[in-house]
């Protein structure tokens, strides 16, 4: 079982084969037409991160002490983003997940264009996650 | 005379490069760019002359004070007020409609009805929606028809004895529908209720003349004619603004003060509380001096060819949706959709071509999802904008539609 930084690591690793812009975008692009959608079921309010502007779904499931992810959005882009979080952070402890230092975003080279704006929901997807860990931590 | 590589030049940060591509800036109904001269007075301002106006009885006060009433002179030819008095000074249109909102909400009592248009900016819905809340005034739509323009048969439906105040967008940012306002303007007028008009996205591409239009009040921001951001104009009539109470209260819109009272200052300047943004005054005072330079109609004339030379190339687009009112009722902003791929995924990508265009609601959230969206791509343009720029734009677009099948 990889640690959350040793992911991090590897898509950053996955990230620098790509020396063009444009060839990062269709690994993400590919990333986001890869995930699998969620069941229409789970595609409800209660999972929607409010705020982007595209709309993202974010489920989190806790199993043994451990969370596990699943999430869909209506842009490609953002699936693409939702599939590198989902891989750094399913099947993690809350602690684990709490202390965790994200630094993948701006080293894989797309900062400029992936910095954590509203827009493409990823500042919401980690700031979500941190929730949900610390809210199964309180209670257990 | 219309000289296109004369006014790119102009514009500095054309030359601008984006990740190493040309700039190709299509988001002008968000906020235009400025040219040198505007650039210029700015620095000229804070180099030569800045000093707080109308209170200094020293020489640069007063070549600001100079400066900042010359400004509100041309900004009264420019729209043909009758009176300098007739011109209010704000941030920008969104200031200039919660003064209204605010100023003339003591003529406004329970069950008081204000019309808008299913096409308004969220500048002109929220300001309502506050009064709605803190007085219980209620707001009417005029509907919009499949043909993305203001239904004005069901207008005319809506007036009852409570209406007060007839609210409207001149020209749609979202969908770049001209609204028929004189209509609109006479109609309310045969009824005695007065009309405020969101000339936000119209002032810089079609000339307004208040008086020909008889409007009561009318509303706009100096950065999306040119001119620095942070200022902005309220046209009122005198006799509209005389009725009203002041919107702020502080310096400088004051003619008495005691402990306990105040007697407000004449007009323009009782509505003008706290230092004004004097700089941004002459930075609209030379934007508009530009515009005439080249003319307004010349301008709205080449904005119109861009206009209909992107439509064309766009509707030859498979699975495009665009959202526009019919060829004479629409210029500026075009909205569309490309089936199966979303907004924000051409917004990110067309970005890394270089090209700047605006994905999502545009502020006009109810009016977006009234035609069943959660968003759109918005191109919209201006008269530095060029042909080539549009072609690169089809292009490009097509080649990302391409990259998410």
């Amino acid at each position: 079982m990889n640690t959350i930084e040793e992911i991090q690591n590897q898509i950053i690793e996955e990230f620098s084969m790509f020396d063009d812009w444009m060839n990062k975008y269709e690994y993400l692009i590919d990333l986001g037409k890869n995930l699998e959608p969620l069941k229409d079921g789970l595609k409800k309010d209660d999972f929607l991160i409010k705020g982007c502007q595209s709309r993202v779904w974010l489920v989190p499931k806790f199993e043994n002490g451990r969370l596990f992810l699943s999430a869909d959005s209506d842009a490609i882009i953002t699936k693409g983003l939702a599939s590198l979080i989902i891989r750094i952070f399913d099947d993690k402890t809350p602690e684990e997940i709490m202390n965790a230092d994200v630094f993948f975003v701006e080293q894989i080279g797309l900062s400029q264009n992936l910095s954590p704006t509203r827009a493409n929901g990823l500042a919401s997807m980690i700031q979500s996650i941190k929730h949900y860990a610390e809210a199964f931590k309180t209670k257990n | 005379m219309f000289d296109l590589n004369k006014i790119r030049n102009d514009f500095p940060i054309l030359k601008e490069k984006i990740y190493g591509k040309n700039l190709v800036y299509l988001d002008n109904a968000a906020t235009t760019h400025k040219p040198q001269v505007v650039i210029d007075a700015i620095v000229e301002a804070y180099t030569k002359f800045n000093s707080n106006i109308h209170r200094g009885n020293h020489f640069l006060s007063e070549i600001c004070t100079q400066k900042y009433e010359q400004a509100r002179q041309i900004v009264q030819k420019y729209i043909n007020a009758v009176s300098s008095k007739e011109i209010i000074f704000t941030k920008g249109a969104t200031e200039s409609i919660n003064l209204v909102a605010n100023s003339f909400a003591s003529f406004l009592n329970k069950d008081d009805e204000v019309i808008v248009s299913a096409m308004e900016h969220h500048a002109n819905l929220v300001p309502w929606h506050i009064l709605s809340n803190n007085k219980g005034i209620k707001l009417k739509i005029i509907p919009m028809n499949s043909n993305f323009e203001l239904d004005l048969t069901q207008f005319e439906n809506l007036f009852t004895a409570k209406t007060k105040l007839v609210s409207v967008v001149h020209i749609s940012n979202t969908l770049g529908t001209i609204n028929p306002i004189e209509k609109i303007i006479k109609t309310a007028h045969s009824k005695a209720v007065p009309v405020l008009i969101d000339a936000a996205q119209s002032i810089q591409h079609k000339k307004i003349d208040v008086q020909k239009l008889n409007c009561d009040f009318l509303a706009f921001s100096g950065h999306k004619i040119y001119a620095e951001t942070g200022i902005g104009v309220l046209y009122g009539k005198q006799s509209m603004l005389e009725k009203m109470s002041p919107y702020q209260g502080g310096g400088d819109m004051i003619k008495d003060v005691s402990y306990n009272s105040t007697e407000y200052a004449d007009l323009p300047f009782k509505f003008e509380a706290g230092t004004s943004n004097y700089v941004g005054a002459y930075s609209l005072g030379k934007a508009i001096e530009y515009v005439e330079n080249i003319g307004i109609e010349n301008i709205e004339l080449y904005e119109k060819e861009l206009f209909e030379y992107a439509f064309d190339k766009l509707s030859k687009i498979e699975g495009i949706d665009i959202y526009a009112a019919s060829k004479e009722n629409r210029i500026s902003s075009l909205s569309f959709n490309v089936k199966g791929v979303h907004h924000l995924d051409i917004g990110t990508m067309l970005d890394k071509f270089g090209i700047a265009i605006r994905t999502g609601t545009h502020c006009t959230q109810p009016l977006v999802n009234s035609f069943g969206q959660t968003g759109t791509v918005r191109a919209s343009f201006a008269f530095y904008n060029t042909f080539e720029e549009i072609d690169f734009f089809i292009e490009s677009l097509k080649k990302v539609i391409e990259m998410f099948k």
